[in-house]
């Protein structure tokens, strides 16, 4: 039965594991785009936040203020890209792109600076897993107690909040009110700005602590360009998923399934380059295939006023 | 030639204004790269002047910085031609690796042609793959309103993951590395400077930028290219078929973008590598962004970015400071041209002190 050797039960915790920091960028994604500002630069956000939970964990010797350094790194390169593209305007896709070069270029010089070593910092202590007493005795969805970052937890309480903020209260619907109509919007009170500070700022924070996933509980070091586009992966998820926190968590996972199976098919026959670029033939499918019906918010990219 | 032709159609103040900004980002970039310098505990002036060294200091220093240059005036006068139809590239990266990929296969597969035609075949080759390449995204914006910006990311990673298979199984040379065999002599870009890497890529570059500044500002094709950049309802009531120029703007873009990895590939490996750009396609919006989307300005920041880029590895080497410190520097200037707003409000705040 070669089939069940492919598809073990191993492989849901391994997908939800894989999903997690792509799910937060993602939902990052979702956030700064239902805004209106495009965000290109989740790649450098991502790898800022690996990088600062990394020297956070270094200075502290705690992971969890790692975590807290992640989320402080995220919200400032979270803070850049707004400033630069909400107060001063600039273009939000050459923006993102200098994010992600900068965010390279700084991490990388930082990791000689801090360590003296190139490519990689020293081992830092990390986020051990957890698992809920009582709850994990429950048959069938005891995985989901055992052993899981904490991470995992926050980044599913992310996705409800997020998906129930933005489609059941007044401040999601003024949210895509922004999204679709700026001008709309400001004329009837919403105060745009702000809005769109706070999103792009938490798109930051989000995108840094998937960051912090992959150097923290999947890793317990920062290695230059650890993300290896990821955050593309997340600017994916969130547009597979029509800019919906839950359609981002979903991509993400089908996204992490083809990467999980991916281990299992050692001796099968299937490049490793086919599974790489299926979310992105994925996304590209869907977006063809959705044409001018694509539900991205209508004024994405376009500062008013 | 006056100025005003050299710098295209705009008017004389507009662009001088323009390089302004862009000369200003570059100077505040750098300072702020001085003062992380003096932060991590090296002396900017003894790291700046290293770095001039390397990139200038000999005739090999001088053929290493051109090496580096060469493709980032490919990538960014294909980002820049994009730019000018109005489009965004961010897929020159997925477009060169398939240009490289395809010029070599091109060059591996047709070895038993004259030798004179082979190295122009292969040119040919990879240009094509790369039209094709930057012409779908082109193609599905103009027919069903797909986003380029999107579509190219997600075709960069499926460009590169393409040529990886193709490099790791079907044409994968003989042993441990993922590379294809070497192409045959004649199919090489000849050196320009014997014993460095510089090759006639960099006549090609030349070339390419002169090309792309005769078809924008002096071709009917080019004039409907930027009216359609400038302004498409006005475009399409002046007659000009909008489809039809953003396919062909990508398609132009996506070809120079592949000429990138075919010069690489045909002047300096060789052959074909897995993974070999270090992000040149990315850098090149830079470039463009940084040269104003004109021939010029690309060539002139594309030499300043490969003067950076190689005068670092020898302060790499002699200082305390990682060469990746001008990724930092090249960062900072993309955000500031990015935001003109933010130089033209210093300006200002000179202007009325």
């Amino acid at each position: 039965m070669e089939i069940f050797n492919v598809l073990n039960f191993d492989l849901i915790p391994l997908t939800l594991r894989l999903a997690v920091p792509i799910a937060l960028a993602a939902i990052g994604g979702t956030l700064s785009e239902r805004s209106g500002i495009i965000n290109i630069g989740l790649e450098g956000m991502m790898l800022t936040g690996a990088f600062g939970a990394v020297y956070g964990s270094f200075l502290t010797g705690s992971p969890w203020f790692g975590v807290i350094f992640a989320c402080l790194a995220g919200l400032i390169i979270g803070s850049i890209h707004a400033v630069l593209t909400i107060k001063y305007k600039a273009n939000q896709v050459v923006t993102g792109v200098g994010i992600n070069i900068l965010a390279m270029g700084f991490t990388t010089t930082m990791i000689k600076v801090i360590w003296g070593k190139e490519g990689m910092s020293d081992e830092v202590n990390n986020l051990s897993d957890v698992s809920i007493p009582i709850l994990k005795e429950i048959p069938l969805i005891d995985w989901l107690f055992t052993d899981q970052s904490p991470l995992t937890y926050f980044m599913l309480i992310v996705v409800i909040l997020s998906w129930y903020t933005l489609f059941k209260t007044n401040l999601g619907l003024n949210l895509r009110a922004i999204g679709d109509h700026p001008r709309a919007a400001r004329i009837s009170g919403i105060n745009v700005t702000k809005y769109r500070y706070t999103c792009v700022m938490l798109s930051g924070l989000l995108a840094g602590l998937g960051g912090a996933f992959l150097s923290l509980v999947q890793n317990s070091l920062f290695v230059q360009n650890m993300t290896a586009g990821r955050g593309y992966m997340a600017l994916a998820a969130n547009i597979f998923g029509g800019w919906n926190p839950l359609g981002s968590f979903v991509a993400s996972l089908i996204f992490s399934f083809a990467q999980a199976i991916r281990f299992n098919m050692i001796g099968y026959n299937i490049p490793d380059q086919f599974i790489q670029s299926l979310p992105y033939i994925l996304t590209l499918a869907v977006l063809v295939g959705a044409g001018r019906k694509t539900r991205a918010p209508e004024a994405l990219g376009e500062i008013d006023e | 030639m006056k100025l005003k032709d050299i710098i295209g159609g705009i008017s004389r103040s507009e662009s001088v204004k323009d390089v302004y900004i862009s000369l200003f980002s570059i100077l505040l970039a750098l300072i702020i790269g001085a003062f992380l310098i003096f932060l991590i505990g090296s002396s900017p002036l003894q790291a700046f002047t290293v770095m001039l060294d390397g990139a200038f200091g000999s005739v090999s220093n001088i053929a290493n910085t051109l090496t580096k240059t060469i493709p980032l005036i490919f990538t960014g006068l294909a980002v820049a031609v994009a730019f000018r139809c109005g489009l965004f590239n961010i897929g020159a990266e997925g477009q060169l690796y398939l240009g490289a990929f395809f010029s070599v296969l091109t060059a591996l597969k047709f070895s038993f042609l004259p030798a004179f035609l082979l190295l122009p075949v292969a040119i040919l080759g990879g240009i094509i793959s790369g039209m094709i390449w930057g012409g779908i995204p082109g193609f599905l914006k103009a027919q069903f309103g797909t986003h380029e910006v999107v579509v190219t990311v997600m075709m960069n990673y499926i460009g590169i993951n393409i040529t990886s298979y193709l490099v790791n199984y079907p044409f994968k040379a003989e042993g441990w590395v993922a590379q294809t065999d070497i192409i045959p002599t004649a199919a090489i870009l000849p050196k320009l400077i014997p014993k460095t890497q510089l090759s006639a890529g960099l006549i090609v570059a030349v070339i390419a930028a002169l090309a792309v500044y005769f078809l924008l500002w002096k071709t009917d094709i080019g004039y409907e290219i930027r009216a359609v950049g400038e302004n498409q309802t006005t475009a399409e009531s002046g007659g000009i078929n909008i489809k039809k120029n953003i396919s062909l703007a990508m398609a132009i873009s996506g070809g120079l973008a592949a000429l990138a990895g075919v010069t690489q590939s045909l002047g300096v490996y060789e052959r074909f590598i897995d993974g070999f750009s270090p992000g040149y396609g990315f850098t090149g919006i830079a470039v463009a962004v940084l040269g104003r989307n004109h021939p010029l300005g690309v060539i002139l920041t594309a030499l300043l970015f490969g003067a950076l880029e190689t005068g670092a590895l020898k302060m790499d080497r002699v200082t305390e400071v990682s060469n990746d410190l001008v990724i930092v520097i090249q960062g900072l200037v993309i955000l500031f041209v990015a935001a003109p707003e933010i130089i033209r409000s210093i300006l200002k705040r000179r202007e009325s002190q």
